[in-house]
Order: structure tokens, then C-alpha cells, then sequence
């Protein structure tokens, strides 16, 4: 340890040089960084230790404080990221302001990045006096707190968003669950087992969607979109858009009498639900477990709305329950929540933008989920799988990875399609005994119990044939593939073109965002990945939070993820809503932009720049307004305003400066 | 002519176009006032007296020195060193001094290449021996000197400490006037202030109300090439005004005659370096999102130094492009 006494009889500053065991100490010298950090004007006290993250190296800085009387402490070790929190903690627990603070990281900064020895000090040195020099213009600032409203919105009821307002119902706070699909329920809804177990997906789904409806501290919006988000963690204010069904959700009891009621005898419109592999009536219900047990009436192909001459047999088969109701329109709700659930889910990739692989060409063509439909025991063929002739097919192909891991359409691994591709070829098979050929480039099974699954299918006899698809056509060259689909592939495990005639074949495609991610993002105020999937605000350390306080992210609309990944990330983002609220109060960083109101000119530069809505421009005085519990800090208007009027706390521009020139401090002595 | 009992005030000149001399004529009916209150010592571009005169003046003797221009030459450091000796206020009088000015845009170059340019490359000058000037020449016996001609040209405050600013290319008699009542009474700011409002032009811009909440440029015009609508807001033309981070004080005289602002009364006091400035604010209302439409937004912009610098190249953090031919002296 080295001593000296404040010089300048200005703040006195303590040091502390970690050695972060052999990290830091491996390549700089920490004793020669202590002893030149011990000679900077207002250094008071500079020590090292081994590990100054741990308990006995924070009480060394609180003890400091009292007895060398220090009030402004730097710590050079790791990145702020790792441990500015520790550090501002043991700041305040010494009896100091935490933002008398400040990190160096010469681990990051110096030593995993350098090689010479020599260098990586000197650098360690540079940094130091920089944040010397910074430290002494610190000023004290006060964390405030914001009170949080205790009620949630989760957004999409698919089997995350279900798991996620199950949960935080349970734990006793008000839900508002929004689906913008007649039902809830998702994907899962769609599928007739899940891998790996081949559970029945109904018989655990179904339940769930019960107890949402049933549950006291769940309101479940249908149909319904968010419109407008409004406010900071802890108080948002959201508008939810209400689509009109047609029908008095109070009234219906779920008979369904009026659907066969219809005017029209025969369903003739495509049904969305099953994907148009069935068709619905005007009067419909996506599918019989769907929640609420409400019917929908579709205005597009619902005759009273085209002529207003309908005989409205629907209306009469309701009778005294009067549910049906041709005036309803768009109704706007306004709620206020503390926290916010994403779980907007996924969309399957379109694989009719493969052409060669002739999706909407060959009828026999099929999407994957397509097929979830025609396994599916309630599907538009009661479990049958059936070609669109009504023939079983005797050989089928399935093509994995179409979308997915290609420079083409997207790069990333779906992670689920060679799971489901798996469980797909044994229902078939299991359905019609025909020969089933799984196309892939790697199988990918890196989860429970998955490459058990693989291996049970492969022993089945299911055909697996290692090589990327070049075409499906019906163009035979022998006469085996007459009136067939011929699968060319170049088996690599073979090591020669192979051509497969079959009868069905089954696209995989990969998982894509939902093609109003941005605007969602938009209205949220959160971040996309450059695939267009909601970004976590840390892929390790903070996977269900996001940039924004106080929303979260739960299964696929965050990237690829199956079900048990998406209900465990639902229970995890709950579990964050519930700590949220059950602090009562969020602390916000006091490192926001603020404006001198004197001194704004009212130029309007500042207005649309700010990521977090935070700025607004008021119109009565003609100058901007800064709402400091939005702000994050990140600095954009600050630089952007022209006349300097607006600026953050703990980067202002004596402090900048003076660790400007603490850094090149170094060069300029050199040279 | 020197009265005892009147302050004494200096002007002079130094790189400057002589419109800040004329800023003091243009005072019309008021110069009389001045006239009666001081006593003016000094003024080479109305009056008969030398520089021996003014260093025959003891110390501090006079009360106030307004030097405009920048500093070039060797004799525009002595001027300025004498009085700053003579004076008890020297003030920055108009762009040149206060940040450089035109005649600062010269730091784009070094000294040599002003050199040839001025005397030897221009298309009007005859010169197929490429003489340049000489800080001394002997002939027929007599030496004539010159003075030297420095690498770079600086603000007033980068060779003497300066007491006040009187911003603007040229400063408005307004506030000449302003500037002279305040230190007549003793009701001065602290020293060092520029004697201006320490906000931003759009504050008295009367087309303010017209800004859109959001720009969104896809190209900048320049004066001639639009008709300008005189009631709004300039910038959401398209025409590069720098109101929004330019000093007040000119009462918006530009915009009130369909001109931008060019920013001549320089940036406030927050504010380092104004090209810095100008350039993440104005980049902040591009109509651009590729790369490429990010270039064409720029391409519209054809002298982005002599736009966001024009009068302050000297006094920014860029200062000047350092030359591989001058090194040593740019850096003085
Ligand atoms: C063909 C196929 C088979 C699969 N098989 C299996 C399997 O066997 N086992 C397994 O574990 N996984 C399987 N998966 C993966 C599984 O589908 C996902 O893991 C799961 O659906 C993710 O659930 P989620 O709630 O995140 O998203 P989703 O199921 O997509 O649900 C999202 C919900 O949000 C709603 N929504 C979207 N945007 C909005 C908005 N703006 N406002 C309101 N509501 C909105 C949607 O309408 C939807 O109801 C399969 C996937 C595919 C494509
Ligand atoms: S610092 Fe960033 S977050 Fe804060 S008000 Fe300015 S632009 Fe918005
Ligand atoms: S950019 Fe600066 S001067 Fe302009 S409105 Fe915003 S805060 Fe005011």
C-alpha cells in the first residue's frame, strides 16, 4: 500500500487496483500500477488486493473512507458491467454518495487484450489517471423510486403467454391476457402430439386454456390488439383495441346451435384455422376446445353484412339468448399496468418462397403445419392422413430445414423443425404405414430426452437421408416415378444424386418473426435482433428482460424455441413481474438527460430522436421537456442538441474532458 | 485632443475585411453619443494616429481596446500584445477575433500553398518566376521588411487573454451599443462572456412557430436554387439554417431578409465546438436510412467545413488540417 496525502486539497481520492486473481495480475503490474496511481494529484490513499469484488476487499474501501477521510473512491478491475453495482454499494455503505464512483476496467480494457506486459501497465496506467481525473468532478446524485402499479398485461395466448398469466394470476395480481385471434392457444392449439413425449398437445393445452377463462385475476381480451402504450415501468397506460365478433361475449353461452343455423347449408369458405384444408360457415368457432366459447361472425363473408337480406337463421337459433349482434363495432379499453409480458409468438416461414421445392404448385406439397392439422384427431380429417384426393399415400418425403440455415432466406438453426420433422414421420407412419423419408443436414437434438426420441423413430424404419433437397418436381425419368413427386437429393452419406419418387411430401419450415414484429417493437418501445426477434436486454445474464423496465419476453417471439423453452422463459418472465411489483417501487438511474430550460432555444432538434419517447415539446413555453423517469440515459439528445442544452448527469462535459485528458495525459508526457 | 476626464477607447484592426469598422459607422446617429462619452485614442481606418502614439501611452491607460480580425501575421500578435498592455478591457470585436472567422477558413491550408496560391497559381497573376513575398529584401541599398506570415490563422484569445466578445460578422450596432453602455456603467458579466444572450437563434426566430416537430430532409438547397417561402421555418425547406445552434443576439436578421443563418455570432456557451454540433444535429434529420441515401443527403451538402465551420475553424477543437509539409508551426 502506498500513502500520500491529498494535494490539492480538493476531493481525496482512493484507489483501488484488483488483481482479479491471475487475470489482471498476470499481465499488469499491479504493484508498479499502485505506486503510480499513489503519485496523482488528489490520490489519497491507492491500494491492491486479490480480489476486490469480495467481502474483506469492499470492507477495505468502506474502511478507507472513515479513516482517511476519502470522498471519491475508484476501483480499477473488471467492466462496469460486472461490477459497477458492487462497487457503487460499497461506496454508499462507507457513508459515501454511490456516484462518488468510478470503474476503470483494466481487465477487459488491458490485460485479456494485450500481450506485452510493459504495454498492458502502461495502459492500466493511462486509464487510472483518467478516471482520477474524472472522479474528482463527480457529483452527488439521488436514485429516485416509482411506484408500481400491480397489475400485468401479457400480449399473445399462445402456450406462453398462457403459462405466463397462469402464473402471475396464481401469485394474486389482476391479468389482462390480449390475443388477437378469436381463441387462444397458438400453434400448440394446432398440433395433434408434442415431441418428444408425444403427449397428447390437447390434453395438457385445453386445461390451461379453461383456467385462463375461469381464473378471477385474468380479464381475456380476444380478438383484441394493443394500440397505444404510453408511460415507464411501473405506471403504463395501454389503449386495447377491441375488434368487433359480432357477438355479446356476456350472452353467448357456447352452444354453437346457430352455426349449422346458417343460411348456408354447405360450409364453403376456407377454414384459417385448419390452414384452409376444411371449410367454415360465416358463423364459426376456430375449433372446439377454442376459449372463449364464443362464436365469431366473419363481415367479409357473412351475407347480412353483404346485402343486409339475410334471413338470419342464426338469429333465430339463438333466440331468447339474443347473443348475436350485427351493430357491434370497435370498442377501446384503457388499462393501467406495472409490467408487460411480450408473447407474440412465431410465424412458420413461407415456404412458397423456395420455388424449387413447388409449395403451391404440386398439390401434394405440403407445410408442416398443414400436416399438425391432418394427424390432428379434431383436424379437417379426423386424424387421417390423406393426400387431397382422399388416396393414402404409400411413400412420403420430409424436407427439414426449409427456410432455415440457408444464406438464401435466414441463416439461423429453427431449433424445433428437426424435432417436429421426427415426430411427424412417426405419426405418419403410425397413420398410414407408408415408407417416410426425412431429408436433413444435420439432425439437431439437443434437448431432453430428444435423441432417445430420434432413435426410437430410426428403428421404426423411418428413412433418414443426410443432404440438402435440390428439387421436388413430377417430371419422371422412369417408370417407377410416373404420376409421382421425385425428391433429387444428393445423399452426401452416400455420396451420390439420389431421386425419390413419393407420394406426399411434408416442408419444415423454420420459425420466422412475426411479420409486424417492427411495429410491435415500435409500440413497446423495445429492440429487435436483426432477424427481426424481440432482443433480451443480456442473452445470459438477462434473457426475459428487455432494454425498456418493466417488459418482458416469454417463448418464441424472443427466437426459436419449442414448448418446454417457451413455458419455462413464460414462468421466468412472471417471476420478474411479480418481483417487479412486489418491491412496490422501482429505483431509477439517476444518470438521465435533463434540460436548462433557460437555455433551450425550443429548436425542436431533440423531439423525434429520443429511442424512449421520453422528450416531448411544450407548446405552451415553446421548449422541449425532458420526462427524466422514461429517460435511460443513452446520450443521443445530448450530443444532438446544438446549443448544449441539454445534459446528463455523470457525463458532463467537465467530467468528459477531464478523463479526455487524463488518457492522452500519458501520450503527450511520452512523446 | 485626448480629454483627461473622458475614457479613452481604441480600435483596430487586424485579419479583417473592414466590416466591423464599418459596424462602427453604421452606428449613425449614435456615434456621436460614443464620440461624446469617450475619447478615442486610436482608430486607424478614421483617424490620423500611429502606432508610437498608442505605445507612448502609459500602461492600463486606456479604458477600452475593440480589435477585430484574426491573428496572421507577426504584426497583428505585436498589436495585439501592445494592447493588451495599454488596455484595461480588451474586447473581441466581431467573428474574426471572437472565433477566427473567414479569414480562419485559411487554416485548410498551410502557409505555403496560401503563399502560391495568392501570388502565383491565381489565374489573374503574372509571376513565371514564382517569387513570393519576402519578410526582408535589399535593394538599391535600402532593406524593406514585411512582416511574417504565419502557419496559422488564430482567434485574438489564442495570443492575449481577452476580457470580452462582442460576437458577429459584423457585430449589429445594437450591440456595440449594448457592449459600450455596459462597460461605461461598470454593469459587466464575468469575464471572459460573450455580450450576447447565451441561447440559441431559433428563441428569436419569428418563423419558430412553423417548425415541424420532426425534419425530415432528403437534400439541402442552397438559396438561389428555391423559391423561399418567407414563413417558414428555413430549415424545413431545406435550406442549411444554423439558427438552432447559433448564438442569439441578431434578433434573426437573416432569416427576416430569406436568408439561414451561417452562424457568424458562433456557438453558446455550452457548446465546444460547433462543427461537432452541427453535424450530429443536422444528421439527426436526415431522410435517409441506407448508406447510399445517407451519401446523397450529404452530396447536397458541397462544403461541409466552410458550412458548419465558416467562422470558426481557429477556435474548434479541429483548429486546423495539419499539414505534412508544416508540422512544427502548426502546432504553435
Ligand atoms: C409445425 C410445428 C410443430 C411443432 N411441434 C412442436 C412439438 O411437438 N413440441 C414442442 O415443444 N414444440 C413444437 N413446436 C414449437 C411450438 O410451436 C412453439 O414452441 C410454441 O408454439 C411457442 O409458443 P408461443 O406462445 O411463444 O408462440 P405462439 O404459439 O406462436 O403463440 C403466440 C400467440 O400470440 C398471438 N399474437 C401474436 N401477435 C399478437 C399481437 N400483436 N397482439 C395480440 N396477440 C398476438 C398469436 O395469435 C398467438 O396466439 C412446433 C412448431 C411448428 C411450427
Ligand atoms: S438521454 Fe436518451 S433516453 Fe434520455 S431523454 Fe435523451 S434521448 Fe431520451
Ligand atoms: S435540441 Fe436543445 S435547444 Fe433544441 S429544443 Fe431540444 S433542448 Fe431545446
Amino acid at each position: 500500500m502506498r500513502e500520500a496525502l491529498s494535494k490539492n486539497g480538493g476531493p481525496r481520492v482512493g484507489v483501488y487496483i484488483c488483481h482479479c486473481g491471475k487475470n489482471i495480475a498476470g499481465l499488469v503490474d499491479v504493484q508498479r500500477l499502485t505506486e503510480y496511481a499513489a503519485t496523482l494529484p488528489g490520490v489519497a490513499v491507492a491500494r491492491d488486493y486479490k480480489y476486490m469484488c469480495s467481502d474483506p476487499g469492499q470492507v477495505l474501501i468502506q474502511k478507507d473512507i472513515a479513516e482517511h477521510k476519502l470522498d471519491r473512491i475508484v476501483v480499477a478491475a473488471c467492466s462496469p458491467l460486472l461490477h459497477e453495482r458492487t462497487f457503487r454499494s460499497a461506496t454508499e455503505a462507507g457513508g459515501l454518495n454511490p456516484f462518488y464512483f468510478q470503474m476503470v476496467s483494466i481487465r477487459e480494457h488491458a490485460s485479456w487484450v494485450h500481450t506485452d506486459k510493459e504495454e498492458a501497465t502502461r495502459k492500466a496506467q493511462d486509464l487510472v489517471r483518467a478516471a482520477v481525473q474524472r472522479v474528482i468532478y463527480h457529483e452527488s446524485l439521488e436514485r429516485r423510486r416509482v411506484p408500481i402499479n400491480p397489475a400485468v398485461l401479457v400480449v399473445g395466448g399462445g402456450i406462453a403467454g398462457i403459462h405466463a398469466a397462469l402464473t402471475i394470476a396464481n401469485g394474486g395480481k389482476h391479468v389482462y391476457l390480449v390475443e388477437r385471434e378469436p381463441t387462444i392457444g397458438g400453434h400448440m392449439a394446432k398440433f395433434d402430439k408434442t415431441f418428444p413425449t408425444l403427449d397428447c398437445a390437447a390434453c395438457i393445452l385445453t386445461p390451461k386454456m379453461t383456467a385462463v377463462r375461469a381464473h378471477p385475476n385474468i380479464t381475456l381480451w380476444t380478438y383484441s390488439e394493443v394500440s397505444q402504450v404510453e408511460g415507464y415501468v411501473g405506471n403504463y397506460k395501454v389503449k386495447v383495441k377491441r375488434r368487433p365478433r359480432y357477438i355479446n361475449e356476456e350472452l353467448c353461452l357456447g352452444c354453437l346451435e346457430c352455426i349449422p343455423a346458417c343460411i348456408y347449408k354447405e360450409a364453403k369458405h376456407p377454414d384459417e384455422f385448419n390452414l384452409g384444408l376444411s371449410k367454415r360457415r360465416p358463423i364459426y368457432i376456430p375449433f372446439p376446445q377454442a376459449v372463449p366459447q364464443v362464436v365469431v361472425i366473419d363481415p367479409e363473408t357473412c351475407i347480412e353484412f353483404k346485402s343486409g337480406k339475410c334471413k338470419k337463421t342464426c338469429v333465430e337459433a339463438c333466440g331468447e339468448r339474443n347473443a348475436i349482434d350485427f351493430r357491434q363495432t370497435e370498442r377501446t379499453e384503457e388499462i393501467e399496468v406495472g409490467a408487460i409480458v411480450l408473447a407474440t409468438g412465431f410465424k412458420t416461414f413461407d415456404a412458397g418462397r423456395v420455388p424449387y421445392y413447388g409449395y403451391g404448385v404440386y398439390p401434394n406439397v405440403y407445410s408442416a403445419l398443414e400436416i399438425e392439422r391432418l394427424v390432428n384427431a379434431s383436424g379437417p380429417t379426423g386424424g387421417e392422413v390423406v393426400l387431397r384426393d382422399g388416396r393414402k399415400p404409400e411413400r412420403v418425403g420430409i424436407i427439414h430445414c426449409v427456410g432455415s440455415r440457408d444464406e438464401n432466406y435466414n441463416v439461423y438453426c429453427s431449433r424445433v423443425c428437426c424435432m417436429y420433422s421426427i415426430k411427424l414421420a412417426h405419426l405418419i407412419k403410425e397413420r398410414t404405414e407408408a415408407e417416410v423419408y426425412n431429408f436433413y443436414i444435420d439432425i439437431r437434438t439437443p434437448g431432453k430426452g430428444f435423441e432417445e426420441f430420434y432413435t426410437k423413430t430410426l428403428a421404426e424404419g423411418v428413412h433418414f437421408v443426410r443432404g440438402k433437397v435440390g428439387q421436388v418436381s413430377d417430371w419422371a425419368t422412369a417408370p417407377e416415378e410416373q404420376g409421382k413427386l421425385v425428391i433429387q437429393v444428393e445423399d452426401t452419406l452416400a455420396g451420390m444424386i439420389r431421386r425419390i419418387p413419393v407420394d406426399m411430401v411434408v416442408l419444415s419450415p423454420g420459425l420466422d418473426p412475426q411479420p409486424d414484429a417492427q411495429e410491435v417493437r415500435r409500440l413497446f418501445n423495445i429492440s429487435c435482433s436483426n432477424e427481426g426477434w424481440f432482443l433480451e436486454r443480456h442473452p445470459k445474464l438477462a434473457p426475459v428482460n428487455t432494454f425498456t423496465d418493466g417488459i418482458f419476453l416469454a417463448g418464441a417471439c424472443q427466437g426459436p424455441k419449442d414448448i418446454p423453452d417457451s413455458v419455462a422463459q413464460a414462468g421466468a418472465a412472471a417471476a420478474e413481474s411479480l418481483a417487479l411489483i412486489d418491491a412496490g417501487y422501482f429505483e431509477l438511474e439517476p444518470t438521465t438527460a435533463y434540460l436548462l430550460a433557460e437555455e433551450c432555444s425550443g429548436c425542436k432538434t431533440c423531439i423525434p430522436l429520443c429511442p424512449y419517447n421520453a422528450i416531448a415539446f411544450d407548446a405552451e413555453i415553446a421548449k422541449a421537456a425532458i420526462n427524466e423517469a422514461l429517460c435511460k440515459g443513452c446520450g443521443v439528445c445530448v450530443a444532438a442538441c446544438p446549443s448544449g442544452s441539454i445534459q446528463q448527469h455523470l457525463f458532463d462535459d467537465r467530467q468528459i474532458y477531464a478523463e479526455i485528458l487524463g488518457v492522452l495525459a500519458g501520450a503527450t508526457a511520452a512523446s | 485632443m485626448s480629454n483627461p476626464t473622458k475614457p479613452q477607447v481604441a480600435f483596430y484592426w487586424c485579419a479583417s475585411c473592414g466590416g466591423c469598422e464599418e459596424a462602427v459607422v453604421d452606428l449613425a446617429d449614435g456615434v456621436l453619443a460614443v464620440v461624446d462619452a469617450v475619447d478615442i485614442v486610436f482608430w486607424p481606418v478614421a483617424l490620423d494616429f500611429k502606432r508610437s502614439d498608442v505605445e507612448a501611452r502609459p500602461d492600463g491607460s486606456i479604458a477600452v481596446a475593440f480589435v477585430n480580425g484574426a491573428i496572421r501575421t507577426s504584426e497583428q500578435e505585436e498589436m495585439a500584445h501592445m494592447l493588451r498592455r495599454k488596455a484595461q478591457f480588451l474586447i473581441a470585436f466581431g467573428a474574426c477575433s471572437h472565433l477566427g472567422g473567414i479569414p480562419g477558413l485559411a487554416n485548410l491550408w498551410d502557409r505555403e500553398s496560401v503563399l502560391r496560391g495568392s501570388y502565383s497559381e491565381a489565374p489573374s497573376v503574372v509571376n513565371p518566376e514564382g517569387t513570393l513575398p519576402q519578410e526582408s529584401w535589399q535593394e538599391d541599398g535600402r532593406r524593406v521588411t514585411l512582416p511574417a506570415f504565419r502557419d496559422t490563422v488564430r482567434t485574438l484569445d489564442q495570443v492575449v487573454e481577452v476580457d470580452y466578445y462582442i460576437p458577429g460578422c459584423p457585430p449589429t450596432p445594437k450591440l456595440l451599443m449594448d457592449a459600450v453602455q455596459a462597460i461605461l456603467s461598470g454593469a459587466l458579466p464575468p469575464r471572459g462572456s460573450v455580450l450576447a444572450p447565451d441561447i440559441a437563434l431559433c428563441d428569436q426566430c419569428h418563423l419558430k412557430a412553423t417548425k415541424p416537430d420532426r425534419l425530415l430532409l432528403a437534400s439541402f438547397k442552397r438559396p438561389h436554387q428555391v423559391l423561399i417561402d418567407p414563413e417558414t421555418c428555413l430549415l424545413s425547406q431545406g435550406l442549411l439554417c444554423l439558427g438552432p445552434a447559433t448564438r442569439a443576439g441578431c434578433e434573426a436578421l437573416c432569416p427576416h431578409g430569406n436568408m439561414p443563418c451561417t452562424g457568424c455570432f458562433g456557438p453558446t456557451s455550452r457548446v465546444h465546438d460547433v462543427g461537432a454540433k452541427l453535424v450530429s444535429a443536422v444528421g439527426s434529420a436526415f431522410d435517409a436510412s441506407s448508406p447510399d441515401a445517407i451519401e446523397a443527403v450529404l452530396s447536397t451538402i458541397p462544403d461541409p467545413v466552410g458550412t458548419f465551420y465558416r467562422y470558426s475553424l481557429p477556435a474548434s477543437r479541429l483548429r486546423r488540417k495539419v499539414s505534412q509539409a508544416a508540422p512544427a508551426e502548426a502546432a504553435q
